[in-house]
């Protein structure tokens, strides 16, 4: 009677992440130093977001060989990105032996109506969401975890606390709605009523949430967490700092302490300069990221 | 199991007042305080060494942390937790927190704990895609079999001194028990079976007398 890929274990490795941080990285050195700062996971990429951003064009899963020989690297679980709505994607991935997909609006879309149906798949997928809608039809696909989309590569974080704050609205909102109002609610959300019961009645997402978007500093980290964030991905705020083994270490320790600003005092000193950051307004509209995904 | 011949496995064994600490550094915390909760049993997060002080018994929780053991160390808690576990006090780990507790990790030079007599090998089952459910026979535990639940998770290689294997799967050693110490590679805790914290509850209880 041996399962594998149930909803228990899927969201189950979620829920082991909590209280860590998930790191971008694009060659297997990289991985190692994420690894030794204590990242509970690391997303391997042929560039980060802010490359991604700078180069422009077509931006698609990494080469195998650059996946394959992070995951040789590194002993904690390894992540990829498939771009939305590329199922193919998330087979080759699959079948690679990836431990977790993101499904990712960094990528150039595949496809502008429809997110992959991830419940066939024995691998588990993160998603990322703008609001509790948006989380909640991930979660009818089969997304195992939810991440907030931030503006990846932007170096700021004023938009995934926009996308943090409004999931916890949301839900806030909805557990103290009587019954009756649930089943409009959930049209008006556009996600399935079963799951908005459920979340009415927990009060909280039926899997685990991360931020990710902009975190370039433990500050930032911190921020998040003590906005009931669960963990962080943090994309090009390491590599992009001036001292990435520093700068990465620093944000985990805050991020395990985040209620203690004693300690995130004491880890935020002398790591050198963050990365250089992106006001929004500057950013032209056909290159935002977070509006991709329906 | 074992301890389960002196301390019945009666609800009522489980003294009240007994506050147990859920190590949380990172992992899979709130899911066991929900647990100890539904045991009725206080539960308290533990990252300072004055709140390792308050506890009668701890849990080390699923994670992924390989570098759990260097924060224990560099925050200053491995001292006094291993001075409280070496006293009696009980300690569980639940996969990571196993890793954690063990002596020897095969292949690495990870520092651990080294509070359980035994040899633990990593992500033994194979990457997250071979992550599985599946049910356990445990010593010593009454009923059906446990839900297991397995995530990239440890087995253990070998066990010495006090170290009783509980329960395998495929031949491998996946539950210990060690005087006043428990190990699981599985996760109790993201069941609805309360079993093993009842049980790890007992330990509490009787260490305490």
């Amino acid at each position: 009677m041996k399962q594998k890929g149930t909803d228990k274990v899927k969201r189950g490795l979620a829920q082991m992440l909590k209280g860590g941080v998930i790191m971008d990285v694009t060659t297997p050195e990289q991985a190692i130093i994420a690894q030794e700062a204590g990242a509970v996971a690391v997303m391997a990429l042929e560039r980060v977001p802010a490359d991604i951003r700078k180069e422009g064009g077509v931006a698609r899963m990494a080469a195998i060989e650059v996946v394959q020989r992070i995951m040789d690297a590194v002993t904690i679980p390894v992540m990829a990105k498939a771009r939305i709505g590329h199922f193919v994607e998330a087979q080759v991935l699959e079948a690679l032996g990836i431990d977790f997909i993101d499904e990712s609006e960094v990528l150039t879309p595949a496809d502008e109506s429809y997110h992959i149906d991830k419940r066939p798949f024995t691998v588990p997928f993160v998603c990322g969401a703008r609001n509790l809608g948006e989380a909640l039809r991930r979660i009818a696909e089969g997304a195992a975890m939810i991440r907030t989309k931030g503006e990846a590569g932007s170096g700021n974080i004023v938009e995934a606390i926009r996308h943090l704050r409004q999931v916890n609205d949301d839900i806030r909102r909805l557990s103290v709605l009587p019954e009756e109002e649930l089943v409009s609610n959930a049209r008006d959300l556009g996600a399935p009523v079963e799951i908005v019961r459920e979340v009415a009645k927990a009060g909280r997402l039926p899997v685990v949430m991360f931020v990710a978007g902009g975190i370039a500093t433990p500050a930032d980290a911190v921020l998040c967490m003590q906005l009931g964030s669960e963990g962080v991905f943090v994309g090009s705020g390491i590599f992009k700092s001036a001292n990435p083994p520093k700068t990465a270490k620093a944000i985990v320790e805050a991020t395990h302490y985040f209620d203690d600003p004693k300690i995130v005092l004491e880890v935020s000193k002398e790591l050198g300069a963050p990365m250089a950051g992106l006001e929004i307004g500057q950013i032209p509209k056909e290159q935002l990221l977070a509006g991709r995904g329906w | 199991m074992p301890a389960a011949k002196s301390a019945k496995t009666t609800e009522h064994a489980v003294k009240p007042g007994l506050r147990v600490g859920v190590l949380a550094l990172q992992g899979d915390v709130e899911e066991h305080l929900a647990a100890l909760a539904a045991c009725k049993a206080e539960g308290v997060r533990v990252k300072t060494v004055e709140e390792l002080e308050t506890i009668d018994g701890l849990i080390i929780p699923g994670g992924e942390s390989t570098t759990i053991a260097n924060l224990l160390e560099r925050f200053k808690l491995q001292k006094p937790l291993l001075e409280r576990a070496k006293a009696g006090m009980p300690v569980w780990g639940t996969c990571m927190g196993m890793i954690v507790m063990a002596e020897k990790v095969a292949g690495s030079k990870q520092p651990t704990l080294g509070l359980l007599h035994i040899e633990v090998k990593r992500n033994a089952f194979g990457r997250q895609i071979e992550s599985t459910e599946e049910p356990l026979e445990i010593e010593g535990l009454d009923g059906k079999p446990f839900p297991g639940v397995f995530i990239r998770a440890p087995w253990i290689e070998s066990a010495w001194g006090g170290a009783h294997i509980l329960s395998f799967l495929e031949g491998k050693g996946v539950m210990v028990w060690q005087r006043n110490l428990l190990g699981t590679s599985f996760h109790p805790e993201l069941t609805d079976d309360l079993r093993i914290h009842k049980y790890f509850l007992q330990m509490v209880s009787a260490a305490k007398q």
